[in-house]
């Protein structure tokens, strides 16, 4: 789960990360009032949407006058910000952060996250901030210094001391990035995050060090001990579907093809995508039904496809296990009496009861067609809809 | 011989008495030896009573002590996953399969780094399968975990993968066509586990019993290239390699937690390419699985 940059500086902060002074503003008036407040001559009017990339889309402005934060306020609230990360369609605006304006002398990186190969997790930072750090990976790898931590000894002094000196930090400000480091892995473990980054972290004149901007996502499973973090959810900015699938328990991404597919299990729900580019055609989505599916939870699974206008027809793909084949073929059939499917239904199963469900499937009268493998199953979706 | 279980290994089941603890326990119970191998449960609430007519214990330690098992499977809720786990190390046990879907990763990174140090200073080295997997099975000895036992036949194909449905369609296919398992094996879908395919081509490779491999990846993580590389070193038996997800776009998690493309090295893709390189027969038509393994052996 991911939240906004506002947000985030809140938890940062809670855990003693110096962020610049800012309010949240869900309007123009409330943008020019808090900029009013916060004082000074400079401030910086944020987009606040969830995907990265914002300034070079024009989300994120810096304004010399209340005049010019009105200005801005109104340009960018309501835009559809368009990024590397939102798609070419863009991302509607909501939501805007009013800051200070910050006195940069110098730009850095920090990051944590969890390291699958060593089981740590890594803190990784780079004297290159400001810029796109898996570029930087690419390009100077040896900008990027990492540390791997002992979830029982947290991040030592000497870790954090050891990121600080090779990224370059000036002596007097060390002490202030250890701080920072250190507040930036309590938060990542506490709050269960599995990215928490800060690009740019800035030296201000002033030696302070401080986060001017803060990306979170954080790990599904533990959201049930979160309730703070499940209350930084932002509905508008998550696909509709996949919420609706997330509400029936089904696990659904969108995708850009042409066949929907219905699938147990995550990697055969891949592995099903795969062989129908592989046999030709693209996938619509992802979908898994998970283990314990019912006759309603299929026809929701198909309901959510069939909302998908480019989808001109559905592969169905079951390996029997614990689930059986004939409680997905009852399932299918009243999905499809339901939705009154008029595009074409390629059905594979496997496994348990598989007999049963074919039967099922046969005996519906409905033109569902049987496959025996899934290269039988993508060769007959292929050609039923082209 | 087989890996890692056999028709002699005595199980204790955690969690041996929540919904899905008990549907599955019948199951495995009823599959070839698993009357005689599934000889503890453990609950303290309900020490000394029984279920399904396997007794119950109050702690991991005491089952093993008493019925002499060295292995435990884990059906315990996330909450309580990680500590359940951290139990059957302490009480020292061979293996440890962990099924529960849904454990946050930091407590997994908890244990897991408990785990090594505990090794690192001498103590017993526990492995650990899972968690978020289907469980293994040497068929028609016995059955740990959720898998279907009916598609399994005894045989010489070793079969090891992140998935659980897919596990079972490599099966199902080498079922059809005549071909027996040695072992499958679900390693889980989960970023932070134990057992990774390394280990399981590594057993695969030094048992007698198993003639070729099945190995089955998905994108995310650096588990299937490090395989690979091992296996081109010191691999002695031919190997079909698949990856799922080479259509699954970069940065969305693909229903498993650990399923996430986070850079250029993880993708599907880049995977299939280190494994051919590495020689493996690997193929993105993952129902010619069980097809080329018959061709190589």
């Amino acid at each position: 789960m991911k939240i906004h940059e506002y947000q985030g500086k809140e938890l940062l902060r809670k855990f003693g990360v110096v962020v610049p002074r800012g309010v949240f503003c869900p309007t123009v008036a409330d943008a020019v009032k808090a900029a009013e407040t916060l004082g000074g001559s400079v401030w910086v009017v944020k987009a606040q949407i969830h995907a990265g990339g914002r300034g070079k889309g024009g989300g994120v402005k810096v304004a010399k006058s209340l005049d010019e934060v009105r200005k801005y306020a109104e340009q960018i609230l309501g835009m559809q910000l368009v990024t590397h990360q939102t798609g070419p369609e863009g991302q509607k605006v909501r939501r805007l952060l009013v800051e200070e304006g910050a006195d940069i002398r110098k730009e850095y990186y920090v990051a944590a996250l969890t390291d699958r190969a060593s089981q740590k997790v890594a803190m990784m930072a780079s004297s290159e901030g400001g810029m796109d750090i898996e570029e930087v990976a690419h390009k100077t790898p040896e900008k990027i210094l990492k540390v791997f931590i002992d979830p029982e000894e947290g991040l030592t002094d000497e870790q954090a001391a050891q990121l600080a000196n090779g990224i370059g930090v000036p002596a007097g400000s060390v002490d202030r990035a250890i701080a920072t480091f250190k507040g930036l892995y309590r938060c990542y473990m506490e709050t269960d995050a599995s990215l928490a980054e800060i690009n740019p972290l800035i030296l201000e004149g002033n030696g302070n060090i401080k986060a001017l901007d803060a990306k979170f996502n954080f790990d599904s499973n533990a959201l049930y001990r979160q309730p703070e973090i499940v209350a930084f959810r932002d509905l508008d900015e998550e696909d509709p579907d996949e919420l609706e699938a997330s509400k029936h328990d089904l696990s659904y991404i969108s995708l850009d093809g042409n066949i929907g597919c219905l699938v147990n299990g995550a990697g055969l729900a891949m592995a099903t995508m795969d062989t129908i580019k592989l046999f030709g055609a693209e996938p619509a989505n992802f979908l898994d039904v998970g283990g314990g599916a019912t006759t309603e939870k299929v026809t929701e699974a198909f309901k959510i496809m069939l909302k998908n206008p480019k989808v001109k027809g559905i592969l169905v793909n079951i390996f029997g296990g614990i689930m059986r084949c004939d409680t997905i073929a009852t399932g299918v059939v009243a999905a499809a009496r339901e939705t009154h499917l008029s595009v074409p239904l390629v059905v594979r199963m496997k496994g348990t009861n598989e007999d049963i469900g074919k039967k099922i499937l046969s005996d519906s009268g409905l033109p569902i067609i049987t496959a025996d493998s899934m290269a039988d199953a993508a060769t007959k979706i292929v050609a039923a809809v082209s | 011989m087989s890996i890692l279980i056999n028709k002699d290994t005595k199980i204790i089941t955690q969690g041996i008495t929540g919904k899905t603890g008990q549907f599955h326990t019948e199951k495995c119970l009823e599959y070839a030896n698993g009357r005689n191998c599934f000889v503890a449960g453990v609950n303290p609430k309900k020490a000394g009573e029984s279920i399904f007519g396997v007794p119950i214990f109050a702690s991991v330690k005491e089952a093993a002590a008493t019925t002499g098992a060295t292995v435990s499977v884990i059906y315990v809720p996330p909450p309580g996953a990680a500590a359940a786990i951290w139990e059957a190390v302490e009480a020292d046990l061979d293996l440890v399969i962990c099924i529960t879907e849904g454990i946050p990763v930091r407590d997994m990174l908890i244990v897991r780094n408990k785990m090594k140090k505990r090794e690192a200073a001498g103590g017993k080295k526990t492995l650990l399968l899972g968690p978020n997997c289907p469980g293994l099975i040497t068929p028609e000895e016995v059955k740990i975990g959720i898998m279907p036992g009916h598609i399994h036949r005894k045989g010489r194909i070793g079969v090891v993968s992140r998935s659980g449905t897919l596990t079972y369609e490599a099966v199902g296919q080498l079922t059809e066509i005549g071909l027996g398992q040695s072992s499958a094996v679900g390693i889980g879908g989960d970023p932070i586990n134990g057992l990774k395919h390394i280990d399981i081509m590594r057993l695969f490779n030094d048992d007698p019993e198993t003639d070729a491999v099945i190995m089955i990846g998905e994108i995310g993580g650096p588990d299937e290239a490090e395989a690979a590389l091992w296996c081109k070193a010191n691999m002695k038996k031919p190997i079909v390699g698949f990856i799922a997800g080479v259509t699954a776009p970069a940065g969305k998690r693909m229903g498993h937690a650990g399923a996430l493309i986070s850079g250029g090295a993880d993708t599907a893709d880049a995977k299939l390419a280190i494994m051919e390189e590495c020689g493996f027969k690997v193929t993105r038509d993952p129902s010619e699985m069980g097809k080329l393994i018959k061709a190589m052996i």
